[in-house]
């Protein structure tokens, strides 16, 4: 197959080194036309990355297999696109705005193609074809590298909230609060407990309170992280209390037959608070003459 | 051969591993420190573990066993100071060390072995 699309005459780096300049106008005519906004790119960028794109596609096209866009060849232009695409997407265009950069270049070379050949109408054809090959190959490219900035945005948001959503307060000396809010997997689960266990060793913190007021369910498999962070900060010598335990939820973890008989467990952040006081040896007492 | 170094404070011996533990270093620490409790007749045994940051399961165990074994001796084991990776790894191992006693620091471990032998 490659022996017979460079044997055949490719004719698109001919046609885009013959015309060069007028593609470029129709192309970047088309553009500013089709695109309401094409307002937020300067005519000047435009032109620019259009020019080189033509650039780049003719060396890449110039006897290159067009049904294979992953060889070497292809990779200066693949990059440039997957450059526009990064650049389109944190300016707000969509995904079809970004794609239309390639697609819109069809009509201009069609129309190139089609003078070239004259009459042919069979080489017509095949030319049009291959040309339409590469060029949705290329669009689709777009949305693809368009497709993974998003992705990795969100990867990158989920890390923060990861990091927001587990603040370890110091509520009185010697006693940390973790107050943790939503569902519980094991990544979070396992930055809980590390952020947990530093603390305590940064504070020197005798008490760690585990609030779950925030958590809507708890499994077996989130008893199990718990369980597992009160025996790791057992382990370093300091104690945890678990506070926030709805009624419903005691009610789930004892129908789940979960034993949380080795950990100290209060209702409210308030009572454990209190026990912790209390195992500190320290007392909140009323100052005389102001009791409420 | 290496050892580590028992220190005596009054009624209690203090243990700081500084080294990485291998299980041929743990087994004479095991040794030493049952003939050094058997010898002073100490009451509480201090091991501090802030400077190790990797254990495996048999160290995790031979720690277990010192205390056991002390014990039977009739001297407290604390263990104080021990690192947040080494506490994850042992849960992981599921090694929660049932039963031993620990401490955040020095210190603190101190004054747990002053108040468990003042109870006894």
């Amino acid at each position: 197959m490659p022996s017979a699309s460079s044997a055949t005459t490719n004719l698109i780096p001919s046609v885009i080194a013959k015309h060069r300049d007028a593609l470029l106008d129709d192309w970047v005519r088309e553009q500013l036309g089709a695109s309401s906004r094409s307002g937020s790119i300067k005519e000047s960028d435009l032109r620019r990355q259009c020019a080189e794109f033509l650039k780049l596609l003719r060396e890449a096209s110039d006897g290159g297999d067009p049904s294979n866009l992953d060889g070497d060849r292809w990779q200066s232009l693949k990059e440039m696109l997957g450059n526009i695409s990064r650049t389109r997407g944190a300016q707000g265009f969509t995904p079809t705005e970004t794609a239309t950069f390639v697609f819109s270049l069809k009509k201009p070379l069609f129309t190139r193609l089609l003078r070239e050949l004259g009459g042919n109408a069979e080489a017509v054809a095949e030319e049009t074809w291959k040309a339409t090959e590469i060029l949705d190959a290329l669009g689709l490219y777009t949305t693809e590298v368009f497709q993974k900035a998003r992705d990795s945005l969100i990867a990158r948001q989920q890390e923060e909230m990861l990091e927001l959503s587990t603040p370890v307060v110091k509520v009185w000396d010697g006693i940390l609060a973790l107050p943790m809010i939503g569902t519980l997997d094991s990544t979070r689960t396992q930055v809980v407990m590390e952020t947990l266990l530093q603390s305590i060793v940064e504070t020197g913190s005798q008490i760690a309170i585990i609030d779950i007021t925030g958590v809507p369910t708890v499994d077996t498999l989130i008893a199990q992280h718990l369980l597992k962070t009160v025996s790791a900060a057992k382990l370093m010598g300091a104690d945890c209390i678990i506070s926030g335990i709805r009624p419903q939820i005691a009610q789930t973890i004892v129908h789940l037959g979960i034993d949380l008989g080795s950990v100290t467990t209060r209702a409210t952040l308030a009572d454990a608070l209190k026990e912790g006081l209390r195992r500190l040896g320290t007392e909140l007492r009323a100052l005389p003459g102001r009791e409420a | 051969m290496e050892h580590i170094p028992i220190l005596r404070m009054g009624a209690f011996l203090l243990v700081t591993i500084q080294v990485d533990m291998h299980d041929q270093l743990a087994m004479t620490l095991q040794d030493d420190l049952t003939e050094r409790i058997r010898k002073t007749g100490a009451r509480g045994v201090l091991i501090d573990i802030s400077s190790v940051d990797v254990v495996d399961s048999f160290i995790g165990r031979m720690l277990a066993g010192i205390a056991t074994m002390s014990r039977l001796l009739n001297a407290e084991t604390v263990v104080v100071g021990m690192q947040p990776a080494v506490a994850i790894t042992l849960v992981e191992l599921g090694l929660p060390l049932q039963g031993i006693c620990t401490a955040l620091d020095v210190e603190r471990g101190m004054d747990k072995l002053r108040a468990a032998i003042a109870r006894a």
